[in-house]
């Protein structure tokens, strides 16, 4: 990347934003009377941490689309697969405080007259249970399913329908009562998360924060990943498959790699997103929430670390701006939005500023050169082959 | 082979379903039928001879000897190729092709558009498999067994027709990738750079006359450039054998004598293939030359001796 260069500066920066969002916003929220210029509202703390969730699960789509030139169309699977680990784990929770007041069974099992928790329910209980399946769920099947893919060599477009037929199958599975995860309905009316109660303010609050958190250590993970040898040699995949693989490297574990590392991201992701909007159905399956991710990334700029985190905020917002303000328009305002972005930004909004930066530099450093004379200057200025 | 035949055939009339205790019976009662000659017996006052059991690896043994005959005669070669042929929708690419490089040569391959040169590197490095045929390397190692990765690995590099460099990497990082050593995909996470690694790239840099530019990016070269520094890091991978395609095409002529002299530099220690098309590149060499031809090689030696064969004027040099 050309600006992998002057990329340092910028992470920490974004960093920097994130840490303080992650304590201005929930002071602001929580010590600030209403009446107060600065007080955010309530309903914004969730709003905003489901931008930041968002933002995890673009950034983590881009570490296999930026870096490694997977185009997956079904990121939005393993996000669901967090946030249902999540969900199971908030459905325990619930214990005898449902409506049927089953303290063991949650309530659509007993709507559904079953006697006992299935077998894969065991366990998530307890948080740490299911923090963990939150990581290897998803983990799991980015790793089986990009096993069977990178090893069958499976490219580009093809790749591409795979992942969304296997978002889609999902779809199907998650839809049906028998796989007990409350079927059409999904998990919902959470109590609460950890003992404090899923709807109070200052939990809001914190898992604004905890989104935060999460945002951050994935800004870092993916920086550091990608700005190591494997994250230059993911790079090489992309643009050259083949050469790296005559150079002894075996292509199909870097991308085994990064896809599995992205999946467990997007699951985290999903996690967090769960308890702040409050419910988990097999609507987030959906092929079009995988498609909207990839405009995210897309707008912001694939390719970056700052990028696809600044598309998924900014398309978020336009999107919970423009359903209310002009509610019929917001579809057509997506379509053309990626319309415009394909046509006109390729590069999406970081990657267009950094190269008409670097193009700017250039042509300063050659009209200084110019200025200078022909003495030697000349070769201050890189050689602009083509 | 009548012994044989009739050793498996009493295997198998004691392996026939006749119901499990009968069958007991005539394996620890029944001894060898009389009628039939004893097959412990010795021959000529020899010591018996061992009951060859059906498998193929026995039955085959003469084939086996025959092959490691073979195996001793291209024991000492580095890249044996023997009959190789591979056809692509019933056209044959490669038809019954047979190629020796010996350790520590240089080979130049010449030969009209469309003679499976290209084709030729792709099964060496293991991109396509033959249909039939050996490929061995260093003797013994059968490349059709190997993918691309595994035989980089055992030190064959592989340069394109068209230079194919990261380009959205600086030089230098291109030659990082490109250096020999692990390949574990964990290792390069968590890879640190070093001084011996800094001064391979240096060497490379300086025989490929790329120092002045290290930091560009590779997109940013020109086509000779990346020619080059698709050779260079070749020489990073270290590689026994080098397969080098049309590296001077799209070169000055200045170039192209430079890479001549880069070449004959690299073949002191390793053992290089090219292929080219410019004939004054091929004389540059001045190596042992073989012209393929629909697929296999139509003549093979010296260049004087290979351009003066008549069938090489008339199907590649024109008349």
């Amino acid at each position: 990347m050309i600006f992998a260069r002057h990329l340092g500066a910028r992470v920490w920066i974004l960093v920097a934003v994130l840490v303080a969002a992650a304590i201005l916003v929930p002071a602001a929220n929580l010590w600030l009377p209403a009446s107060h210029p600065l007080h955010v509202p309530n309903y914004l703390v969730p709003l905003l941490g489901k931008y930041v969730c968002y933002a995890l699960l673009a950034l983590a789509l881009d570490l296999v689309w930026g870096y490694v030139g997977i185009l997956s169309l079904g990121h939005g699977a393993f996000f669901a697969l967090g946030g249902y680990a999540m969900g199971m784990y908030l459905m325990r929770q619930i214990g005898g405080r449902g409506v049927y007041g089953n303290p063991l069974l949650p309530d659509f099992m007993v709507f559904l007259n079953w006697k006992e928790l299935p077998w894969y329910w065991y366990g998530f209980d307890h948080f740490a249970f299911a923090a963990l399946m939150v990581l290897l769920v998803p983990g799991l099947l980015a790793f089986v399913f990009g096993y069977f893919a990178f090893r069958s060599r499976v490219t580009g477009v093809y790749l591409s329908i795979i992942t969304q037929a296997m978002t889609y199958a999902l779809l199907l599975a998650f839809f049906r009562n028998d796989m007990g995860f409350g079927g059409n309905n999904g998990l919902t009316d959470f109590k609460d998360i950890l003992g404090f109660p899923i709807a109070a303010r200052s939990t809001r609050a914190a898992l604004f924060a905890a989104s935060c958190a999460a945002l951050v250590a994935g800004v870092l993970v993916v920086g550091a990943v990608t700005r190591s040898k494997l994250g230059k040699l993911m790079i090489a995949v992309r643009d050259a498959e083949s050469r790296t693989r005559f150079l002894g490297w075996r292509a199909e574990h870097v991308k085994l790699f990064a896809f599995t590392l992205s999946a467990v991201m997007a699951g985290v992701a999903g996690a967090l997103y769960v308890p702040q909007v409050g419910i988990i159905n097999p609507g987030e399956f959906a092929p079009v929430n995988s498609i909207e991710v990839v405009i995210w990334a897309a707008v912001g700029g694939r390719g970056t670390l700052l990028g696809p985190v600044i598309g998924a905020l900014l398309v978020n917002w336009g999107k919970s701006y423009f359903t209310a303000a002009w509610p019929e328009g917001w579809l057509f305002m997506l379509g053309g939005l990626f319309v415009v972005v394909t046509l006109l930004l390729p590069r999406g909004i970081v990657g267009t500023f950094d190269h008409g930066w670097d193009a700017l530099r250039l042509r300063r450093r050659a009209r200084l050169a110019e200025r200078g004379g022909s003495s030697g200057a000349t070769d201050a200025v890189p050689n602009p082959a083509e | 082979m009548t012994m044989v035949e009739e050793a498996s055939r009493q295997i198998r009339v004691l392996h026939e379903p006749q119901g499990y205790a009968p069958s007991l019976t005539s394996i620890s009662l029944a001894g060898p039928d009389p009628a039939a000659g004893d097959p412990d017996a010795g021959e000529n006052g020899w010591p018996p001879r061992p009951v060859v059991s059906p498998h193929p690896w026995a039955t085959e043994r003469a084939a086996r000897l025959a092959a490691e005959g073979k195996g001793r005669r291209r024991r000492d070669t580095l890249l044996y190729l023997d009959g190789v042929t591979k056809s692509f929708d019933g056209f044959k690419a490669i038809n019954n092709l047979s190629l020796v490089v010996e350790r520590g040569e240089m080979r130049a391959i010449i030969g009209p558009n469309g003679a499976g040169k290209t084709t030729m590197m792709d099964i060496i490095t293991g991109k396509t498999r033959p249909d039939k045929g050996e490929v061995f390397f260093g003797g013994d190692v059968d490349l059709t067994q190997h993918d691309e990765a595994e035989i980089a690995g055992m030190g064959i590099g592989r340069k394109f027709q068209k230079p194919t460099v990261f380009e959205s990497h600086t030089v230098e990082d291109n030659l990082r990738l490109a250096l020999s050593g692990s390949r574990s995909i964990l290792r390069a996470l968590f890879h640190r750079k070093d001084a011996p690694e800094r001064q391979r790239i240096e060497e490379i840099l300086a025989l490929t006359r790329l120092e002045a530019k290290r930091k560009m990016l590779a997109a940013d070269l020109s086509h000779g450039q990346k020619q080059w520094l698709e050779i260079g890091m070749l020489l990073a991978q270290d590689p026994e054998l080098l397969l080098v395609d049309e590296p001077v095409a799209g070169m000055t002529d200045a170039e192209t004598e430079e890479t001549a002299r880069l070449l004959r530099d690299i073949s002191q220690k390793h053992s290089v293939v090219v292929v080219e098309h410019d004939m004054h590149f091929v004389r540059a060499l001045g190596v042992k030359v073989t012209c393929l031809h629909e697929g296999s090689v139509l003549a093979e030696g010296p260049l004087d001796q290979v351009s003066a064969d008549p069938r090489v004027v008339e199907v590649y040099l024109g008349r």
